[in-house]
């Protein structure tokens, strides 16, 4: 019986829920997947995913909530945490265009930069190629940010655009620049939660 | 690291209505400078609206409100990192065009701003990028969520500090969807072929003028190129979705009266995805303590406990307006 929550302070938090519960599903495995407001909820978790939103707020709203601190050392214990979007923000060790009070989690060694992509009007889907899957997968890049270095050897690249790298993992750590939990296809969460099983 | 040979789509309905989906339990904060739009912004804002005036003042100053400034819009995009929203008047196609080719992330076509066509709103399909448009009731929603809206939003009473008509408004599209769920499809196409009457005035109004008979022929075109069937068809089909999601098919903010923590968690109470603050910050007594404090009520919403700490020492609140003494309804525009 796995445990997965979903960081449910700010954002696409349903989209994430709705994603991982038929990976779950698909998966074969019986489980809960929460919105995850408070530290409380973070007991017997399996797995934690950070949504799409802003990521000033969400940085914010998780110091705020006492869910900053909790989550970092779950994750360098080595519990399994995927971030979309701003969640690939708050996980990154170097940020790029970030605000002064913003805070981040640091634990996957990359550099991203936070509005490389531009504004909302350079948006984008495009099919990119996934490491462990030989079929595309649909892109969907809403005021991306971009991986633009790696900066250790445990990084390694499983998502790309034509040849740029658009998500990582770095162990029990995946990063993302695009939202799979837009789309209808599971196949990114059910390759996050295996690691949880 | 590397180029980019692969084919990109942009401006597709999954792009627009997804970057609504991220602004999702947050809240938007009207602004007019580049100052406010820090405070907003380190209070936990997901988003800003640019504007010349806020609500409260353009009620005040009166004559026609149009699109802010160039410059006031371009100042706010150069001081914060998060997406800055701006107005257009309802039907001003080429303030929109302005607006997406100067780069804002998204249009909101406004009730609150003078209306500039007195038949249609914008067809906002022809757009890249994404709009919010308010509505009073589900009619007002299905129609906005067909000419392309992304993202829909209360009317309230904008400016005013009572929350009561975005209190109406949400109860008459909750209302609405409810009934929906409730019948047939036939009854549900019906209701569709009402919610496009709305489309038929110009055309109507014109035959009334040349002496016609009062009747839409079945191959002409009443909005754009689309004919009244093509129109009925369109939101017979959003309100079927409607009907089987129990809810609108696009995120859904209040806006129109928010003026206190306790008002922002009424609205997500009442099941609303977030919230459009436009006076109630920056005409309270302290705005980074009253703009923090309607984020964290935002997230908050079902703890009472936690809102108390978040009322307290938070100034006066902006002054109020009962909505009877109002001489300018702006929530009728725009139907």
């Amino acid at each position: 019986m796995v445990k997965v929550g979903v960081i449910g302070l700010q954002g696409d938090v349903e989209e994430h829920i709705w994603a991982a519960k038929k990976a779950l599903e698909n998966l074969g495995v019986t489980g809960d997947v929460i919105w995850l407001k408070k530290p409380e909820g973070l007991e017997n978790i399996s797995a934690i995913i950070i949504p799409g939103g802003e990521s000033t707020t969400i940085s914010r709203l998780m110091v705020k909530n006492g869910l900053f601190e909790p989550v970092k050392k779950l994750g360098e214990e080595g519990l399994p945490i995927m971030g979309t979007c701003a969640g690939l923000i708050m996980l990154s060790k170097e940020v790029i265009g970030a605000t002064p009070e913003q805070r981040f989690l640091e634990l996957l060694d990359v550099k991203v930069n936070r509005n490389a992509y531009g504004r909302q009007v350079d948006s984008f889907e495009a099919p990119i190629k996934l490491a462990f899957s030989d079929e595309p997968f649909p892109g969907v890049f809403i005021r991306a940010p971009r991986i633009v270095e790696l900066l250790s050897e445990r990084v390694k690249p499983i998502a790309w655009l034509g040849d740029r790298i658009v998500g990582v993992e770095g162990d029990n750590i995946i990063g993302l620049e695009f939202h799979p939990e837009l789309t209808d296809d599971t196949r990114v969460h059910e390759y996050f939660l295996g690691k949880a099983l | 690291m590397g180029k980019l040979d692969v084919i990109q789509a942009k401006g597709t309905e999954r792009l627009k209505r997804g970057f609504a989906k991220m602004v999702k339990g947050g809240v938007i904060m009207d602004v007019t400078n580049a100052e406010q739009a820090r405070i907003a912004e380190e209070a936990g804002a997901v988003s800003v609206m640019a504007l010349h005036r806020v609500p409260a003042d353009i009620r005040k100053a009166g004559g026609v409100a149009r699109m802010a400034p160039i410059e006031k819009i371009q100042e706010i995009m150069d001081a914060v990192t998060i997406p800055v929203m701006a107005k257009v008047r309802i039907g001003h196609v080429a303030e929109a065009k302005i607006l997406e080719a100067l780069g804002v992330d998204m249009i909101d076509e406004s009730e609150v701003l003078t209306p500039s066509d007195p038949y249609f709103h914008i067809d906002k399909r022809e757009f890249t990028v994404p709009f919010v448009c308010g509505a009073r009731n589900l009619g007002e929603a299905v129609r906005r969520i067909w000419e392309g809206a992304a993202m829909i939003r209360t009317k309230g009473e904008a400016g005013t500090g009572n929350i009561v008509e975005a209190v109406r408004h949400v109860r008459l599209v909750a209302e609405g969807i409810r009934q929906i769920q409730a019948m047939t499809d036939d009854q549900v196409y019906a209701v569709a072929e009402k919610f496009a009457e709305p489309y038929l005035r110009l055309s109507l109004n014109v035959k009334e003028i040349a002496g016609l008979p009062q009747r839409v022929l079945d191959n002409e075109p009443i909005y754009g190129h689309y004919t009244y069937r093509e129109i009925v068809d369109g939101l017979y089909k959003i309100l079927l979705e409607i009907k089987k999601l129990g809810r609108l098919p696009v995120v859904n903010f209040a806006a129109g009266g928010v003026a206190t923590p306790a008002d922002a968690a009424l609205m997500m109470q009442m099941g609303m995805d977030g919230v459009f603050v436009g006076s109630g910050i920056f005409k309270s007594s302290n705005p980074p303590k009253m703009a923090r404090a309607i984020v964290e009520a935002v997230n908050h919403w079902d703890e009472p406990d936690v809102l108390v700490e978040i009322s307290k020492e938070i100034g006066e609140p902006m002054r109020g307006q009962d909505i009877e003494e109002l001489e300018v309804r702006l929530e009728e525009r725009g139907v």
